[in-house]
């Protein structure tokens, strides 16, 4: 197996690195004051030359969007919004080594002559802002902060709004509904302002790249597409779920069996979901894939967030795709019509096919129902759920057949996801408690 | 003595961002805290008159978030994730537990007001699975059978 190394997590097995002397004593905040003894475009050559890419799911290289920006005030804000199904990396950064996000927004801000950052943080990650929270105060208190304020703002429950466009709605106090595009951030962004958006991971890693050097950090993973670390979150039927910064270019198997610690039970691997639940599924046969964007591509799906759903035998694809879709469909913001009517067509055919009520030609309809979906609405929304649904279908096109020609599921209630329940199955309009007067 | 407060809070709040309508998510999160965990009509009053907003505008943001509640809720949630990754490992088992522990159905609330109960989406601990947040807090993993001791310590308070 290839040797995991620590970068971006560096120090954080051995040390509490939410404090900053603790931080400081493994060479934090050196990066900062390296970058500001930098000319800020340097800063940026740096990022272009290290071809880091955005490591929220689009894999965007990070200097060229830096680099994009208009003129006037100029905004940075950091995607804390993590909330892909299967993904808890981002998370992992903010407890367990925070001051390297804070570095890498100081970093950022310096870069590109910005005083204004925002950390838009899930609202559901209270512990990892109260950590975050105390960790600005340290370094506000150390007098590191050099006339760049850092705003911590906590969202609400939406996972649109970790879609970049809607983030800045929710942040500007709308409801979080994407934007059409052009113009992108970059021209008019936060405030209708200049904007650099970048994920946690992201920015987490710039100050990796100062330390080391934008050329040594392209020699790491696979160069010159995928290069430096990734910090994966391994989940699903796994002996040891959990996150781990290995390089670009590990196999999905020594993800799996290694680092994974394999499939409890000696059971038989079925499929793998390679990048977040948004991703076309890959088959057991495909484990050997390496890890990086062009192998996944090459194999049909791709890197996505960085979260690997591990899934054994025991899973009803159908009931998979639609848990799947239940979710896409939840999460919709009801903006575009064809993920905002096409979610809920999917939800109800792939309810009638695992019920063993479908039509021979509603499986057709499904697959038409995605197609009507793919590209075309304003964000990414829609795609994420065709996408992985029309994937489960093509690979495992005879699971779903067989509920269709013996008139239900043929896991007859043993699969792992029997009984699979979404939270738009619940009724949520009934309050029984009496309002009091 | 409350809208004066509650003003003064909210201008805390303005006070972080270059434009004041960025104070409504943490205004409304102020509000729902102060309104026992859900928002009446009148916390919409409140925040829209704390930022120049109507209050249908408050109300229409409020709706789009899920952590806002536009009805009463019990004075603990109790929110268990039922999206893939758990749902691979039994979450279905632990919501039904909590289920049959305080005798009501996912999105209800106990007879007697102490506790709700929902399903949720993705909470991002997907490794350690089934995530189960008690009052915002999370614990994981939570197996069907760790479900009684969790409902005990609930109730307890």
């Amino acid at each position: 197996m290839a040797e995991s190394p620590r970068l971006l997590l560096k120090g954080t097995d051995e040390r509490d690195l939410t404090r900053l002397d603790e931080y400081r004593a493994i060479g934090g905040y050196d990066a900062l004051e390296k970058a500001r003894g930098m000319e800020p475009a340097a800063v940026v050559e740096e990022i272009l030359t290290s071809n880091l890419r955005g490591r929220g799911g689009a894999f965007f290289p990070t200097g060229r969007k830096a680099s994009f920006l208009a003129q006037g005030i100029r905004y940075l804000v950091v995607n804390a919004d993590e909330s892909e199904p299967g993904t808890f990396k981002d998370r992992e950064i903010m407890f367990s080594t925070p001051h390297r996000l804070i570095e890498g927004c100081l970093i950022t801000a310096h870069a590109i002559n910005s005083e204004h950052v925002f950390i838009y943080i899930r609202g559901e990650y209270l512990r990892e802002f109260e950590i975050l929270r105390d960790a600005l105060d340290q370094v506000r208190t150390e007098g590191l902060m050099r006339g760049v304020t850092i705003v911590l703002h906590r969202g609400a429950g939406a996972y649109i709004c970790g879609e970049e466009s809607a983030l800045l709605e929710s942040l500007e106090g709308k409801r979080g509904q994407p934007r059409s595009r052009p113009p992108y951030p970059a021209v008019s962004g936060l405030y209708a302002a200049p904007t650099l958006i970048n994920n946690v991971e992201t920015i987490s890693t710039v100050p990796v790249i100062i330390d080391i050097g934008g050329a040594e950090f392209a020699k790491l993973g696979v160069p010159p597409n995928s290069t430096g670390t990734r910090v994966v979150s391994i989940s699903g039927n796994v002996a040891n779920g959990g996150n781990y910064e290995v390089p670009h270019g590990i196999t999905l198997r020594e993800l799996i069996y290694d680092l994974g610690g394999g499939i409890p039970g000696g059971r038989k691997l079925k499929a793998v979901i390679p990048g977040g639940s948004s991703v076309p599924v890959l088959t057991a046969d495909q484990i050997d894939t390496p890890y990086d964007a062009d192998s996944m591509t090459a194999a049909g799906s791709m890197m996505g967030s960085g979260a690997i759903i591990v899934i054994d035998e025991r899973a009803c694809m159908v009931q998979l795709g639609l848990r799947v879709a239940q979710f896409y469909m939840h999460e919709s913001c009801g903006k575009c019509t064809p993920c905002r009517e096409g979610t809920r067509w999917m939800v109800q055919l792939l309810h009638k096919i695992e019920a063993g009520d479908a039509e021979q030609s509603e499986l057709d309809l499904l697959l038409d129902v995605c197609d009507r979906i793919l590209g075309k609405c304003l964000c990414p929304l829609g795609d994420a759920a065709a996408m992985p649904v029309a994937s489960y279908i093509d690979k495992f096109r005879a699971e779903f057949q067989a509920h269709v020609d013996h008139g239900g599921c043929p896991f007859g209630g043993e699969s792992s996801l029997d009984r699979v329940f979404a939270p738009v199955d619940q009724h949520t309009h009934h309050p029984t408690v009496e309002v009091p007067a | 003595m409350r809208a004066t407060t509650f003003q003064k809070k909210v201008d805390e709040l303005r006070a972080q961002y270059p434009d004041p309508h960025s104070a409504v998510l943490p205004a409304l999160r102020l509000a729902q805290k102060e309104h026992g965990g859900w928002l009446p009509s009148s916390a919409f009053v409140e925040v829209g008159d704390a930022l120049d907003l109507t209050p249908a505008y408050c109300k229409a943001v409020a709706s789009f978030y899920d952590m806002f509640h536009l009805a009463p809720v019990g004075k603990h949630l109790v929110e268990v994730c039922t999206n893939i990754s758990c749902a691979l490992v039994g979450a279905q088992s632990v919501l039904e537990a909590f289920e049959g522990e305080l005798g009501i159905k996912a999105g209800e609330t106990t007879d007697d007001g102490e506790v709700t109960l929902r399903a949720v989406e993705c909470f991002g601990g997907c490794g350690w699975g089934t995530v189960v947040a008690v009052d915002h807090r999370y614990r994981e993993p939570v197996r069907a059978e760790d479900v009684s001791a969790i409902v005990e310590e609930v109730r307890r308070g």
